[in-house]
């Protein structure tokens, strides 16, 4: 296995920016035509009446909220690992850290957009915003629908910050090989780089910082999130597990999602001496890990309530493990549990191929746990003459997809106009005593070897 | 400060269902139409809930009414990000439509499942479009709509109280269900007047409150049923 060196990988990692293949425009007018469809769907529900999706009374949340759930899950991937693996220093990190910081910046994108497609006057949105009003009239601090508001903008900020900061030598990177208006505006994003020892210490000081930082606002936004829920005194929601049942949840499909896109970066913009076997199985590692976390926290859940048998929430309960809701619940526990356990607990299984087939599984399977937490028990509230159920309607279905739709065109793009391999950090890597690259897969296929 | 509530004596109730309609016809609260009720869209503040007692043949039907618990502790409030469910001083939970985004959250926080949501603007099969009460107001499509206690004719009593210098007396208001209600089940009035036909009946040993347990404090009694019939 060759190491790329020097102008390699300027070359290697910049041909994405320099040369556009016809694919790339076939990839954008496909995803895009699904994202045109997504807004179609949501003008034609606000134009007809929030009625045309197939929430019902008592179930007034549906896709919506599981889609805004399911995406702030999987903003978890990347800055939180990214700064983690920062921190100590592993050295496998520098082909995978900005592929993953991105999907961060673009899930919180895609997944804020929820709260506003499943409000009944999407128009009056700015109403949560705690902005100076004549009328004097502030949000209301105890709901936790402004915690959100709070946590997601902190964390995005937080996110783009750390997503922008190790980008500044690449953009200097491209400025400089650039020509016309690209180099315009490339120069304008290098903020005047030019690499001296001064500028080198201040990136470093900055990254630092910001990956100590963003750690616990991560662990925050998804337990926020899950205050949502825990909060209202509705059975199966009002749980002090939640908190860290969602973020052990959302870093579990964070890194699945991760693990998707490296393997479609790789196959793509052929990145193969770049992404080797070894990251995928480091990362693959780190899934199993999430997996019997997450099997954890699902027991656990469910036993405590089984054996508190509360009239109410064993109506839920019934409901999810032997009733209506049974074949979507016990698919989610091969999908999140079973699949990756055995996929990535067995060695041979853990190759690229087994990665992905894990990490779809993942992703369909911790969907499907968030529509679970939350349908289910606004169907099943206390009182049985009011119990209903919930179908979704197509406006619903397809803003779910053009939601997927839109997480790849961002991400086609991106990888478009911006190195996805941090050209600087990898370069970084060559020089000892800085660990290899490519650590001899024989040694770092054992557990104990995972430099975490 | 009056702090308003109301006693249902299940004994009385006989499920005729005429607080049902009353409620719709005081509060403009839109017919949605046969398809969407069986979709799950009616919206009744008030609704007779119907459960069977026992195995067939021997079964023995008891009705409940059951309409916005006015909780003390209302799980609705504090979740409502922009204060459109919030406590009046008077105790109602009141709704404010125009400050309502439509976030839904009030509705699932609530135990009782009496919140509705308005899907679509309102409209009434003819000729109930005109019959509209001008005291009001219409909701537009997005926003959630609930029992008021029927507050506009609280506000009307307040005035015309205070136009005559004197108090509200016990009984001069009316909700649409207690006055429409023939076997008079409901009872409305003042729980902090000890002389309330409202506040005996609270106090009787036959009273419990609906999903006590929750720790909503609702401030609707409801009296146990002891005819055997």
């Amino acid at each position: 296995m060759t190491h790329p060196t020097g102008s390699r990988i300027n070359n290697d990692l910049l041909r994405p920016l320099l040369l556009t293949s016809w694919r790339f425009y076939v990839l954008v007018a496909f995803f895009g035509a699904f994202v045109a469809a997504g807004l179609i769907a949501w003008l034609s529900q606000i134009f007809f009446g929030f009625g045309i999706s197939g929430l019902r009374w008592p179930v007034y949340w549906g896709f919506y909220v599981t889609n805004f759930v399911f995406w702030i899950g999987i903003s978890h991937a990347g800055t939180l690992i990214s700064a983690i693996l920062r921190l100590v220093n592993a050295g496998w990190r520098r082909p995978v850290t900005r592929c993953a910081e991105v999907i961060t910046v673009f899930a919180l994108l895609i997944g804020a957009m929820f709260p506003l497609i499943h409000l009944g006057r999407p128009w009056l949105a700015f109403w949560l915003f705690p902005y100076p009003s004549e009328r004097l009239i502030w949000p209301n601090f105890r709901s936790p629908l402004v915690w959100d508001f709070f946590a997601i903008n902190t964390y995005l900020t937080g996110s783009i910050l750390f997503l922008f900061l190790p980008m500044i030598p690449d953009f200097a990177v491209v400025r400089d090989r650039a020509t016309g208006l690209r180099r315009r505006v490339y120069r304008v994003l290098a903020l005047g780089w030019r690499g001296t020892p001064k500028q080198w210490h201040r990136l470093e000081t900055a990254m630092q910082i910001m990956a100590i930082a963003i750690i616990p606002v991560a662990v925050s936004v998804h337990t926020i999130v899950s205050f949502d829920f825990s909060m209202a005194p509705v059975p199966m929601w009002n749980t002090t597990i939640f908190g860290p049942y969602f973020v052990a949840g959302a870093i579990f499909s964070g890194i699945a999602g991760l693990l998707i896109a490296m393997a479609a970066l790789r196959k793509f913009l052929h990145l193969e001496e770049y992404l080797h076997p070894v990251h995928f199985e480091n990362l693959g590692k780190l899934l199993l890990v999430m997996a019997l976390l997450w099997g954890y926290f699902v027991f656990n859940e469910r036993l405590v309530t089984y054996y508190g048998n509360g009239p109410a929430e064993m109506a839920v309960f019934r409901q999810t493990q032997w009733q209506s809701f049974a074949p979507l619940h016990w698919t989610m526990v091969f999908l999140n549990f079973v699949l990756p356990l055995t996929l990535m607990g067995i060695r041979k299984f853990r190759t690229i191929a087994g990665c992905v087939i894990a990490s779809i599984g993942v992703i369909v399977g911790m969907w499907l746990e968030r529509f679970l937490i939350i349908v289910p028990a606004l169907g099943h509230k206390y009182l049985p003459y009011s119990y209903g159920t919930y179908r979704p309607e197509p406006v619903e279905i397809v803003i779910t997809i053009a939601s997927f739709a839109a997480m790849s065109l961002l991400y086609v793009l991106f990888a478009k106009f911006i190195p996805i391999i941090s050209i600087w950090e990898l370069k970084a890597g060559e020089h000892p005593p800085a660990p290899d690259l490519v650590p001899p897969a024989t040694e770092e296929h054992r557990l104990g070897d995972l430099r975490l | 400060m009056p702090r308003w509530g109301m006693a249902v004596d299940l004994d009385r109730c006989n499920g005729c269902a005429a607080c049902v309609v009353a409620c719709h016809a005081e509060n403009n609260i839109s017919t949605v139409g046969a398809d969407e009720a069986a979709r799950g869209r009616a919206k009744h503040w008030l609704r007779i809930e119907r459960y069977w007692e026992g195995e067939f043949p021997d079964v023995r039907l008891t009705f409940r009414p059951v309409l916005c618990q006015h909780c003390d502790n209302a799980p609705c409030e504090p979740v409502c990000p922009t204060y459109a469910s919030h406590h009046t001083e008077d105790g109602l939970n009141a709704q404010v439509y125009n400050r309502c985004i439509g976030t839904r959250y009030c509705a699932n926080a609530c135990p009782y499942n009496v919140r509705f949501f308005d899907f679509f603007n309102p409209s009434w099969d003819k000729p109930l479009h005109l019959q509209l009460n001008p005291d009001v107001s219409l909701r537009e499509a997005g926003v959630m709509e609930k029992c008021t206690f029927c507050v506009q004719r609280i506000q009307a009593a307040g005035t015309q109280a205070s136009a005559e210098e004197r108090e509200v007396q016990d009984g001069e208001i009316q909700p649409a269900c207690v006055q429409s209600c023939p076997s008079k089940a409901l009872v409305f009035g003042d729980l902090d007047d000890p002389g309330s036909r409202v506040s005996q009946l609270s106090r009787s040993p036959r009273g419990s409150k609906l999903l006590e347990d929750v720790g909503t404090r609702p401030k609707i009694t409801y009296l146990a049923r002891q005819s055997q019939a």
